[in-house]
């Protein structure tokens, strides 16, 4: 353990670089750079609250920072779990060359789509205020959300990120998959609906919804569901076992498939 | 005697050739079915051990697929041997393919930070080397052009600046020293022998017998993954001139 840090220690520098670099490439060349983190949720937001906000004669003022909150977190887990998929591959070069110790490639390309997720919250603030939802003592739960949706988004990451090296069917599998997961996200309608039928369930054990709405609750000042705080939390933890166990167990095994 | 600086011990790597076909879930299934998953072992490294002192310069000769670069590839840590293990003593600079951290669409100067972070260095030490290492390139101004835009000539030279700007304990050397032109590789030999000179230890991958003579003073024969003769150059390569006549 104590070694292991030592060696993390030694390589958080490379970290840092791997970071930083997914930030930059990820806007250079392009006229407006890092501001697109901002103007890409927002323009959604407006197209979303168009969509199932005008056109379905959904009056509520507030119904934007309702999708917003939504999407800015599920949209930070596709991204970030997508990246973690395909982080060992994409590396492979340097894989086969230089000893790195691996797990730096899926929590370098969780990190880096972290960042960005964090700059894009200040759309969320801005329009929070301009439509005059300001913030409660609640607001504090909102960062129980943001470490949850890291530690299971990073731990879904390894997962995806140990399968995608030994199948590369994964990466369209996956996005097959994250289509359902939006469905079931409840970010562009309301899950009372929902969860008055008889499928509630699929809110009620899906741990990316429970974590949108502890978000949620604490952007709109409300306590949130103790049992939803519980699950989500024993869930991103067991998730992020699972995945450190995962991998550690195959990384040996990688450069023979990449 | 000096102290040991690399430590081999009875290392053996397997590789599994069936598995490295299977690339699909669909062909692993179809395989599983038909009972196709044959596991063909094949052994690259068969309980290899030797030892290396502080100033050793070690050539490792053997035929193509001997195992050498596998061998290499061990020692610095890229591969994980199925049994057996590497004691390492001190940093290791493995010059076997330069630039392989790169990234085509950094600029020079920004690969120098990443690469360096790939090798390991710190940023304190990078920026205080920085200068150094874009001198000895050669590139200039290009310094700041996008990688892509480099030629292979240049892209080597920035690799080769880069890795060897530590002092290294260990140094690894798989056929690097032709890099560039003409004058550039006579510095970079210059570069490399006056890390002989500092008492580096050196494992060298070469052909060229004439070479490791000049270069090493002891030498191992690899001969399909395993350690056929191991010991002073002269003997050595005595017993790998009879082999391969």
């Amino acid at each position: 353990m104590k070694k292991q840090f030592k060696n993390f220690m030694k390589y958080r520098f490379l970290l840092g670089e791997l970071v930083k670099k997914g930030i930059k490439l990820k806007y250079r060349r392009s006229y407006l750079g890092i501001v697109w983190s901002l103007l890409e949720p927002l323009f959604e937001m407006i197209v979303l609250t168009i969509v199932f906000g005008t056109l379905f004669d959904n009056s509520d003022r507030t119904f934007p920072i309702y999708i917003l909150t939504g999407r800015l977190l599920y949209s930070f887990f596709s991204q970030g779990t997508k990246a973690s998929l395909k982080s060992i591959r994409s590396n492979s070069a340097m894989i086969k060359k230089v000893y790195v110790p691996k797990y730096l490639y899926p929590m370098s390309s969780v990190l880096f789509n972290y960042v960005i997720f964090l700059i894009s919250l200040i759309v969320l603030v801005l329009v929070s205020l301009i439509l005059g939802v300001y913030p409660t003592r609640y607001v504090f739960m909102a960062l129980v959300a943001l470490v949850l949706i890291l530690v299971f988004t990073y731990g879904v990451g390894m997962i995806l990120a140990t399968l995608g090296v030994f199948f590369r069917d994964m990466e369209y599998l996956w996005n097959v998959a994250l289509m359902l997961i939006m469905y079931m996200c409840a970010i562009f309608y309301y899950p009372q609906r929902l969860l008055d039928s008889g499928y509630s369930w699929i809110l009620k054990w899906n741990p990316l919804y429970c974590i949108i709405a502890i978000f949620r609750d604490a952007v709109f000042g409300r306590m949130p569901d103790i049992q939803m705080l519980l699950y989500s939390t024993v869930f991103s933890f067991g998730s992020l076992l699972v995945g450190l166990f995962v991998f550690r167990k195959r990384q040996d095994e990688f450069i023979l498939h990449i | 005697m000096g102290k040991k600086v690399l430590k081999v011990n009875n290392v053996s790597m397997k590789f599994n050739l069936s598995t490295e076909k299977v690339d699909s879930v669909k062909e692993y299934f179809i395989k599983l079915v038909k009972r196709e998953i044959k596991h063909d072992e094949f052994w690259a490294l068969r309980d290899i051990s030797f030892s290396l002192e502080k100033g050793d310069r070690l050539g490792i000769l053997g035929l193509n697929g001997a195992g050498k670069s596998t061998l290499l590839k061990v020692i610095a840590g890229v591969f994980k041997p199925t049994t057996g293990s590497v004691e390492r003593h001190g940093k290791i600079a493995p010059l076997l393919e330069l630039g392989a951290g790169f990234d085509m669409q950094y600029t020079g100067a920004e690969n120098i930070y990443l690469y360096g972070a790939v090798l390991g260095y710190s940023r304190d030490f990078i920026q205080s080397k920085y200068n150094e290492i874009v001198e000895f390139s050669e590139l200039g101004k290009f310094i700041d052009v996008p990688l892509k835009n480099y030629s292979s000539g240049m892209r080597s030279r920035l690799g080769f600046a880069i890795a060897t700007i530590v002092e290294p304990e260990i140094l690894i050397l798989d056929e690097v020293l032709s890099v560039g032109d003409a004058k550039f590789r006579k510095k970079s030999e210059k570069k490399v022998t006056d890390m002989f000179d500092k008492g580096v230890t050196v494992l060298f991958v070469s052909h060229s017998l004439e070479q490791v003579r000049r270069l090493c003073n002891k030498a191992i024969i690899l001969d399909h993954g395993k350690l056929i003769s191991v010991g002073d150059i002269d003997t050595v390569a005595e017993v790998y001139e009879k082999m391969i006549e």
